[in-house]
């Protein structure tokens, strides 16, 4: 059991999340509420690092985090160091990579709330960060736990994207997915058996939270 | 009438709207009309969560809205309590908690008391600590107008309240709104398609249609003399007929209807020779009795042969045919005891009395 692969992907998870849900529910929240030009582009956007293969999303940010890209020469600029191969790379890319499945529970559980409910707030007289704090974020909160679980666990498990980006640097880059791979390759079975099993058993718990957590929104909406 | 609320309001789209109304401290005026009429938009427009094209509103001594200086205070500034038609009440807040979230103005120490007096005021001491799904429709609602009027407002406006409860806990919770009222120094707007309920609880009634505020008045002047056949139709008044104008004599206008002549309420403003539209209620109809023919039957007789009769329980609701050049018959209703006295059965002839004085005269609309 590779215990340093397994902590760099528990933080990579956890480091995403503390990025990642404020812009989602920000985002999502957005997506949600407002209707403005260009909403769908948007929509299809956050969509699509779920349909990319994800070595051409790896491909795309490795050559915008190169040192000849904008992106990379400012970071390296502004840090002394590249985003390619480390741990900020691969923690920016896992936040792009998740976005969809952050945001899109998110903008249901937004969505789920009656027009009617958010308005009466107003008319209750609540400003409008009141009407979000009290109402909006208490009754969204089933998806965002939902996105907060779907995200960590499918940060735990990417594989394509972080060997694009990060390459399997021990300590760095190498999570926990890349280091089954490694082991395989080694032919060092019993690893690789040991890793998969508990990253398996994190993917049911997820799935089971999750689903839980969303059936917990259809019947909010019913109830409404 | 700088305390109570006055507004106009004009816009050609997303709904149309071109009406003018005025409601004063303790008054409770109806919003009646057909689905679309705008009645509430009207409302939305008041708490600031639609806003019209032009106009102004004013309650309370503030002004909440007024294009011309491009003033428009946001919905949680207004004090402006509404309950909406399916209550929206927070579904993961309790009962209390509800109703506690409309008190952002008050010093929190004094939420406490004003709970428990808003609670006693609509009848939920108790049920403090359920959340709405817990709650039947009725008391849903009245944590909505607990909610509505825990903020102080200046107006409390009322969304078809009463619409989406059964027929029982509706009359109870009409019986509650009346009680309540009087209790209330702020001016009260109940949007309704409900022609007896806006009778029955309002002080004046404003007619809607497609946005446009076509009548208000008292409700007893509105089902007598409505301003046109428009109103009419809209307040589906029976016994609305056409007819001309043929003389206006000492103290009475005398009404030309197919081949009879009638006389009707004063009505001086109509020149002989005018085409009007008349109205006749239903009460002003009176059956002459077979047996025992009376003196106030000399007033405009007119021969009918019964259509249709309706016994709806103690009462029968006739429909007259008296030979209207349009083809309209004469409604009436009365005790069905009397219909059958009087041997009233469809195929039959009968003769009423159409009393003079609430013949009602309005201009000729279109149509």
């Amino acid at each position: 059991m590779d215990w340093t692969a397994f902590r760099l992907s528990v933080e990579l998870g956890l480091w995403t999340l503390a990025l990642l849900l404020p812009v989602s529910i920000w985002l999502g929240r957005v997506l949600a509420f407002r209707r403005f030009p260009g909403r769908g582009f948007l929509e299809a956007a956050v969509a699509l690092p779920l349909v990319l293969p994800p070595t051409v999303l790896g491909f795309y940010l490795l050559s915008a985090f190169g040192a000849g890209a904008p992106l990379g020469a400012a970071w390296q600029a502004l840090f002394g160091q590249g985003l390619a191969f480390s741990f900020s790379g691969l923690l920016l890319a896992s936040v792009i990579a998740n976005l969809p499945f952050a945001v899109q529970p998110i903008r249901n559980g937004f969505a789920a709330i009656p027009p009617p409910v958010r308005e009466a707030a107003a008319v209750s007289g609540l400003p409008p960060w009141r009407v979000f704090a009290r109402i909006e974020l208490p009754l969204a909160w089933p998806g965002i736990a939902t996105a907060a679980v779907l995200t960590f666990a499918h940060t735990l498990g990417e594989f394509g994207v972080v060997l694009m980006v990060g390459g399997a640097i021990p300590g760095e880059t190498q999570t926990v997915a890349i280091a089954i791979y490694d082991r395989v390759q080694a032919f060092d079975d019993r690893s690789a058996a040991i890793m998969s099993a508990v990253l398996l058993g994190v993917s049911v718990v997820a799935l089971g939270l999750a689903n839980t957590l969303s059936r917990r929104v259809g019947r909010q909406r019913r109830d409404g | 009438m700088a305390e109570g609320l006055s507004l106009r309001l004009e816009a050609a789209r997303p709904i149309p709207l071109d009406l003018s109304l005025e409601a004063a401290p303790g008054e409770l005026l109806a919003l009646v009309g057909p689905s679309g009429a705008g009645k509430t938009t009207v409302l939305r427009c008041i708490a600031g969560l639609h806003r019209a094209a032009a106009g102004r509103i004013a309650c309370g001594g503030e002004i909440w809205f007024d294009s011309a200086s491009g003033r428009d205070i946001p919905p949680h500034r207004r004090r402006a309590g509404l309950v909406f038609q399916d209550y929206a009440l927070f579904p993961h807040m309790t009962a209390a908690a509800n109703v506690a979230a409309a008190m952002g103005h008050l010093p929190p120490a004094r939420r406490t008391a004003r709970l428990r007096e808003l609670f006693a005021l609509v009848h939920l001491s108790g049920l403090e600590h359920r959340r709405p799904a817990e709650l039947s429709g009725g008391q849903q609602q009245r944590v909505a107008v607990a909610r509505a009027l825990a903020r102080d407002p200046a107006v409390l406006l009322l969304d078809e309240p009463f619409s989406a409860v059964d027929r029982a806990t509706r009359r109870k919770l009409q019986a509650e709104l009346a009680a309540l009222r009087r209790g209330l120094s702020i001016p009260i707007l109940l949007v309704t398609h409900d022609l007896e309920e806006a009778v029955a609880l309002a002080d004046r009634i404003a007619v809607l249609h497609r946005g446009r505020g076509l009548q208000t008045d008292r409700p007893a002047a509105l089902l007598a003399k409505p301003a046109n056949a428009e109103v009419a139709r809209l307040l589906d008044l029976r016994n609305l007929f056409r007819g001309r104008v043929e003389a206006q004599e000492a103290g009475r206008t005398l009404l030309r209807w197919g081949g009879r002549l009638l006389e009707a309420a004063p009505a001086p403003a109509f020149p002989p020779g005018a085409e009007v539209d008349w109205l006749v209620p239903g009460h002003a109809v009176l059956l002459h009795r077979r047996d025992r023919p009376s003196g106030g039957e000399r007033e405009n007789p007119v021969p009918a042969i019964v259509r249709n009769l309706l016994a709806l329980g103690e009462e029968a609701r006739v429909t007259l045919d008296v030979g209207d050049p349009d083809g309209g018959t004469l409604a009436l209703s009365l005790p069905l005891h009397a219909a059958r006295r009087n041997g009233l059965a469809p195929g039959e002839a009968c003769t009423v009395s159409l009393l003079a004085e609430a013949i009602h005269l309005m201009p000729r609309s279109g149509g």
